[in-house]
């Protein structure tokens, strides 16, 4: 399944159980469940769906199904900033195509995956709505708006000590 | 006085929230809290001028106010009775400073009905909605009326479903209704995913107890006990407010049992979607709200008949719910009277892209694109032509200069080889290429596309792949022929709308921007000088003043030259950003 092998704490797998104790165990309640297990560990390796997939008593491999089908959810840990690129209309038409290039061509990473360092992230983000600020990118929680390209390399300097 | 100022997605991205405390904070510094009182509304619709301020009563209308200028507004406008004249709005036409918001263009065609609280009332106390005529019709239908009649009133009042089915509301109530069930469900699709609209997020950030409201009698009117909000886990603001519009329901008596001592019991609970766009439709919806892979299935049978857990549910979307309250205040006959003979009321838009008022508007059904581009939207950004306005998000079509008279409405709309979805406007202008915006769609619909029928999992791709190879000026005419039979046979056999609308973009862009197709195949040009693989940049050089600024912002330093001498671009190494393009104002660069 997922290429990153990793061991569950006690104290994590405990957390995981608890998780899905809060929501009866309930098969109906998965997509609950794993938002809620992407906000303790950020991701959702294969092992945390094994987890709760033992837990809700479904098959591991409707959990992964669910995973995969759902962009919000991620089988590779993100960055310490996930850089989120809006990849709605608007901004396309206000040239956030060459922003997500920039930001590529500059932290020298494809979309979607991570810098070895593990300090940025790279994403397409499905439209935010902030039309006004087109083109949109968040670092973060942090919004920014009405990004050129050649402003890219300043966004990423605000980064440069963290 | 009030200080009304924008809460919404928009602002909040533009520290509105920081601008909030400010304005507080001088409040209670100037010892003025027993007369001013600062209020964070939903969102007021001008996006593009965000964040935005509003004085009640004198209804002065500041935009782009940074958190800075809180000290200004309460020493100049709260103290000293003055107008802060820098922050007013400025007409981009004829530079005009306009104060009071009803005299604007972008709002004085407008009639709001769904949006009708946003701005005003501060989402977050329940109170200011009860002030609105909140919960009235509540009452009204509670206490007074079956459901079979308060159904009729729907269907009276010729609503359409504004998520994109454009499906008539009161019957689809009604088809719900008949149907004998120990339990029944109402959900609410906030689910919005098309690109480039979000009247839903508004009106839950701005109103959310007027889709609470509608929910409770939707309840009634087919015999549910049991509402659920299916929403996007991408609107933290949304989701935050509906939980403290919930909560209050609760707390007045307005969820719960007995609801206003009628006997009727009724709750609402909240679903996450996980971004799948597909998740609109209402069977994948259900299929997401059971935790399963948000794919749909083939209707017959209905939700009505069966849907969440196999049980009788209704489903509609922010939008309509948001209309519910009014027409039942206000009448079915006086919600018939606005808009055009099939398509009844207002509708909102979200206009976008190249134009020079982005925001949420509503409009009277019948408003004529131009209406909608050039008199509210304040026409195109830096006056440039206008080229095609994209309706109806990844299902919709271009629609051009022709269609620009046309009345809005969803039968006109469809008749023009578009659609009205969920209402969102995306202008383009000259710069655009029509081909590369298909591609961009297809890309979308590619990548959102559930993979359950082979024709919308196979065909898009196919469809992607034709236009991607003409956007780098290697497609035949024999790539258009397929483009239009394969277009065609998505259509018709796809299960579910997602496929079924998926190629109107390239099929409406191929029907009106014939010439653009045709320039990529044959001369290998692309006449908006947009996409990379047909374009260069160079320095004119009679016009070059050797000024550097091109050279400083090349990202890739391509651009040789010293100060005062002409410049030239290494095409080797040139990444076609545009940048150069951009910054120099000698029109010294030139794309061909």
């Amino acid at each position: 399944m997922s290429a990153i092998k990793i061991r569950l704490k006690e104290n994590d797998l405990q957390q995981l159980k608890d998780v899905c104790r809060s929501f009866n165990n309930q098969e109906g309640e998965l997509i609950n469940v794993l938002h809620k297990a992407q906000g303790i560990f950020g991701y959702l390796p294969a092992e945390v769906q094994e987890v709760i997939a033992r837990e809700l008593e479904v098959s591991v491999a409707r959990v992964y199904g669910v995973v995969t089908f759902y962009s919000f959810f991620t089988m590779v840990p993100r960055g310490r900033f996930p850089i989120s690129v809006c990849t709605g209309t608007a901004c396309y038409v206000r040239g956030a195509e060459k922003v997500l290039d920039e930001f590529k061509r500059l932290i020298k990473v494809p979309v979607g995956e991570t810098t070895p360092d593990g300090k940025f992230s790279i994403a397409g983000l499905r439209c935010v709505g902030a039309c006004g600020l087109a083109p949109v990118v968040l670092v973060g929680d942090k919004t920014y708006g009405r990004v050129a390209p050649d402003g890219v390399k300043k966004i990423l300097k605000e980064y440069d000590d963290k | 006085m009030h200080i009304l100022v924008c809460g919404g997605t928009g602002c909040h991205a533009s520290s509105s929230n920081l601008l909030l405390e400010n304005l507080k904070e001088q409040v209670d510094e100037n010892e003025l809290s027993g007369e001013v009182q600062v209020i964070a509304t939903g969102c007021f619709g001008f996006c593009e001028k965000g964040p935005i301020v509003k004085m009640v009563p004198d209804n002065t209308f500041y935009t782009q106010v940074k958190p800075a200028d809180a000290t200004e507004i309460i020493q100049e406008h709260a103290i000293k009775g003055r107008q802060v004249t820098r922050l007013l709005y400025k007409d981009p036409v004829n530079k005009e400073t306009i104060s009071d918001s009803r005299k604007m263009g972008f709002y004085k065609k407008q009639i709001r009905i769904a949006l009708r609280n946003c701005g005003l009332i501060n989402p977050e106390n329940i109170d200011e909605y009860i002030a609105a005529d909140g919960y009235i019709a509540l009452g009204t239908v509670l206490s007074g009326m079956t459901a079979e009649q308060a159904t009729k009133v729907m269907i009276d009042s010729g609503l359409r479903g504004r998520g994109g089915g454009g499906f008539p509301t009161g019957i689809k109530w009604d088809i719900a209704r008949k149907v004998e069930a120990d339990q029944k469900y109402v959900v609410c699709n906030a689910d919005e995913g098309d690109p480039g609209a979000f009247m839903d997020r508004s009106i839950l950030e701005g109103d959310p107890h007027s889709v609470i409201e509608a929910m409770i009698i939707n309840g009634y009117c087919i015999g549910a006990d049991h509402g659920l909000v299916y929403i996007r886990a991408e609107y933290p603001l949304a989701i935050e407010r509906l939980k403290i519009a919930l909560n209050q329901a609760r707390e007045y008596g307005l969820l719960g049992k007995d609801i206003l001592g009628s006997g009727f019991n009724f709750e609402i609970e909240i679903r996450y979607g996980a971004g799948a766009f597909v998740c609109g439709e209402e069977t994948a919806l259900i299929h997401s709200m059971e935790g399963h892979r948000g794919e749909p299935t083939f209707k017959p049978p209905f939700p009505a008949q069966s849907g969440y857990l196999g049980k009788p549910t209704n489903v509609n979307n922010v939008e309509t719910f948001a209309n519910i309250p009014v027409i039942f205040n206000k009448g079915a006959e006086w919600f018939a009277s606005i808009g055009t003979e099939k398509s009844k009321g207002t509708k909102v838009f979200a206009l976008a892209g190249k134009i020079n008022n982005v925001g949420l508007i509503e409009v009277p059904m019948g408003t004529t694109l131009r209406e909608v581009i050039f008199e509210i939207g304040g026409g195109i950004k830096d006056g440039k032509k206008f080229k095609a306005v994209q309706t109806g998000g990844p299902s919709g079509g271009c629609l051009t200069e022709k269609h620009l008279d046309t009345p809005i409405d969803f039968d006109n709309l469809l008749a023009s080889g578009s659609m009205m979805g969920s209402g969102g406007m995306i202008v383009m202008d000259e710069d655009d290429c029509m081909v590369s915006v298909a591609r961009f769609y297809l890309d979308f619909t590619v990548e959102e596309s559930c993979g359950k029928c082979t024709p919308c999992r196979v065909g898009n791709k196919r469809l992607y792949e034709i236009l991607d190879t003409i956007s780098k000026g290697k497609g035949t005419h024999k790539d258009l022929d397929k483009l239009r039979n394969l277009g065609d046979v998505i259509k018709d056999t796809s299960l579910c709308g997602l496929g079924q609308t998926s190629p109107n973009p390239v099929l409406s862009t191929m029907d009106n921007f014939w010439d653009e197709y045709i320039a990529h195949i044959e001369d290998h040009r692309c006449p908006a000088g947009q996409c990379k693989e047909l374009i260069h940049y160079t320095v004119v050089e009679e016009n070059c003043v050797g000024c550097t600024a091109c050279a400083r912002n090349c990202p890739v330093n391509c651009i040789a030259g010293e100060r005062k001498e002409i410049h030239f671009i290494d095409q080797s190494i040139c990444i076609k950003c545009g940048a150069c393009l951009e910054k120099c104002k000698f029109n010294a660069i030139s794309v061909s």
